[in-house]
């Protein structure tokens, strides 16, 4: 509730009861240790997103092979939240098509991070979701011109 | 700091004029150390304002039924009130929604008799509002835009400064304090510098009005520019100083109501200032709250104001280091302002900021509004900061430093 519904006392970072907690095990592990962390040369997706306001950056590289993700990697810059997802989400992309990675959705990256959002780090939450969405679009349009 | 603070400034009394600085945040008593971004509003200046909504609602210079005329006869008041806090003339004082407004319609009025190959000297650590929007008019009228460097120390090269202002440079524009820094810069020494090159020379003065006494005769600036929630005003308030006759000169920004004398179906004659300048109906409210906010800043005394904040920040930055976090600031206290930007290792400036939340402590973080100085002279993603002010306290630096101790905890960095 406190993260979807709008009241003037609510706490945009909001660090209720254990259960709220956002700065949980899993997220300072994947943030102090990055899987998948690094650059690959050679990837039909290289695209970077920023966030201006924290100045979050992220440089997300996914390889395709016949159709499906072989390797993903990113390289980037920012708060535990937003580094946290793009680490998960790299692990979470090998084998999947790009009409696999087109269906992810905001709530599937809470899942993954498996906390809830307030508004103000959702920003940073789903940054590496709209890198990738973007990323595979500018794919697409590449790959539209050529056919 | 052998001295006690309570002897500075009676900052227990102080207090009792925030009625926020008793809001509870996440269980916390807020202590507010985000004054770089706003200042807090102590109950005078609300009270001014609600007296203007409550008492003489009415418009300025126009209507000449009572409440009209006290309208305009407080407004007109606040223009004199920060005339005299600055030493400048009633004439020279045109209030605007902000520094940033101030700064644009100087880049505008400015830049629309410069010729291609003109040069603009700013500095590496102008806020946005001072550097968008020269580099933008400079992109459309092919100007040169140099900025002065700053040393080891964090201040302005003053060197450098002197190699890169000639006969070619036909404005300086550079910020009083950083923002970021909270270097104190020689303006002064700058103007020189600037006038000696027959240049106008501008001074973006938001973080050091607030926290000094100004004097723009003493400066010799041709414009100087600041804004009222820095300095215990409401938002959507400022000023543009400018000289009389470099005023009388330029041509308006805004058309419309207010800033004319007479207008026909061909032509229109310009007001008198200050009111040329500000076309329209004005932020009244604001204005008459500004004013009050100036009346609060001299009952304390800008010259006790300095050094209460000059030993606060000496106390902010020696706690800071015994907790090991880098700092970005001058060593030489005498030109640092409560400005403490730092930065610790192995953590993000929003994640600092977030779980210094819990503990009701705000502060700011990411790059400040200063993007070319954090990322490409200090070749940091973003920093935490600390802006202290009058009413901030050593027990709530106190506050800050086991907050940071909290937070370092959860990221578990010894
Ligand atoms: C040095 C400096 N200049 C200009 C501004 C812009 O002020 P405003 O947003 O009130 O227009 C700020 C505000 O942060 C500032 O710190």
């Amino acid at each position: 509730m406190k993260n979807t519904d709008f009241d003037d006392n609510m706490d945009p970072n909001w660090l209720g009861d254990e259960e709220e907690e956002i700065y949980r095990e899993n997220i300072i592990d994947h943030f102090k240790n990055p899987r998948n962390y690094g650059e690959i040369v050679e990837a039909e997706i290289k695209h970077s997103e920023l966030n201006s306001i924290c100045g979050d950056i992220i440089r997300l590289f996914v390889k395709l092979e016949r159709g499906k993700v072989i390797d993903a990697k990113f390289k980037g810059n920012g708060c535990a939240i937003s580094m946290a997802a793009t680490s998960m989400l790299t692990e979470k992309l090998k084998g999947k098509t790009l009409e696999d990675i087109k269906k992810l959705t905001k709530e599937d990256v809470f899942e993954m991070l498996g906390i809830k959002l307030g508004i103000v780090r959702m920003k940073c939450g789903l940054l590496c979701l709209n890198t990738l969405m973007n990323g595979v679009k500018i794919l697409e349009d590449k790959n539209g011109i050529k056919n | 700091m052998k001295i006690k603070p309570d002897s500075m400034l009676d900052v227990g009394k102080i207090r009792k004029d925030f009625s926020i600085l008793n809001k509870m945040i996440n269980g916390k008593q807020l202590i507010y150390l985000d004054n770089g971004a706003t200042s807090l509003t102590p109950e005078p200046v609300i009270g001014a304002m609600n007296e203007y909504y409550g008492e003489y609602n009415a418009n300025v210079h126009r209507s000449i039924h009572s409440i009209g005329e006290r309208a305009t006869r407080e407004y007109e008041k606040a223009h004199e009130k920060v005339a005299r806090f600055i030493n400048a003339d009633f004439e020279e004082i045109i209030f605007t929604k902000g520094t940033t407004e101030s700064l644009n319609t100087l880049a505008y009025c400015l830049t629309k008799r410069l010729k291609e190959g003109d040069v603009i000297i700013l500095s590496e650590m102008e806020h946005h509002s001072n550097l968008v929007p020269w580099q933008q008019l400079a992109k459309e009228k092919k100007l040169i835009v140099k900025y002065i460097k700053i040393n080891e120390d964090f201040e302005l090269d003053l060197e450098h400064a002197k190699k890169i202002i000639d006969k070619k440079t036909k404005i300086v524009s550079v910020t009083h304090v950083s923002n970021v820094l909270g270097t104190i810069n020689d303006v002064k020494k700058i103007g020189e510098l600037a006038h000696d090159a027959g240049a106008i020379f501008i001074v973006d003065s938001a973080q050091g009005i607030p926290h000094l006494a100004i004097d723009v005769k003493k400066i010799d600036c041709d414009f100087f520019c600041f804004s009222g929630h820095k300095m215990l005003g409401p938002t959507g308030i400022g000023v543009l100083y400018g000289k009389k006759e470099l005023l009388e000169k330029l041509d308006p920004f805004l058309f419309g109501g207010e800033m004319i004398k007479e207008v026909g179906f061909e032509d229109s004659k310009w007001n008198n200032l200050p009111w040329k300048f500000e076309a329209g109906t004005p932020n009244i409210a604001g204005g008459i709250g500004l004013g009050a906010a100036i009346d609060y800043l001299n009952k304390i005394g800008t010259e006790k104001i300095r050094e209460y904040e000059e030993y606060l920040t000496e106390y902010g930055i020696k706690r800071l280091n015994e907790i090991g976090v880098k700092i970005y600031c001058p060593k030489n206290p005498k030109i640092r302002s409560g400005v403490i930007s730092f930065k610790i290792n192995g953590m993000h400036a929003h994640d600092v900021v977030a779980l210094l939340d819990r503990e009701g402590v705000a502060i700011r973080g990411g790059h400040m509004c200063a993007m070319p100085l954090v990322t490409k002279v200090l070749n940091e993603n973003s920093l935490c900061r600390a802006s202290l002010y009058f009413y901030n306290t050593p027990e709530e630096i106190d506050k800050l430093v086991g907050g940071i101790k909290k937070a370092k905890e959860v990221f578990q960095i010894i």
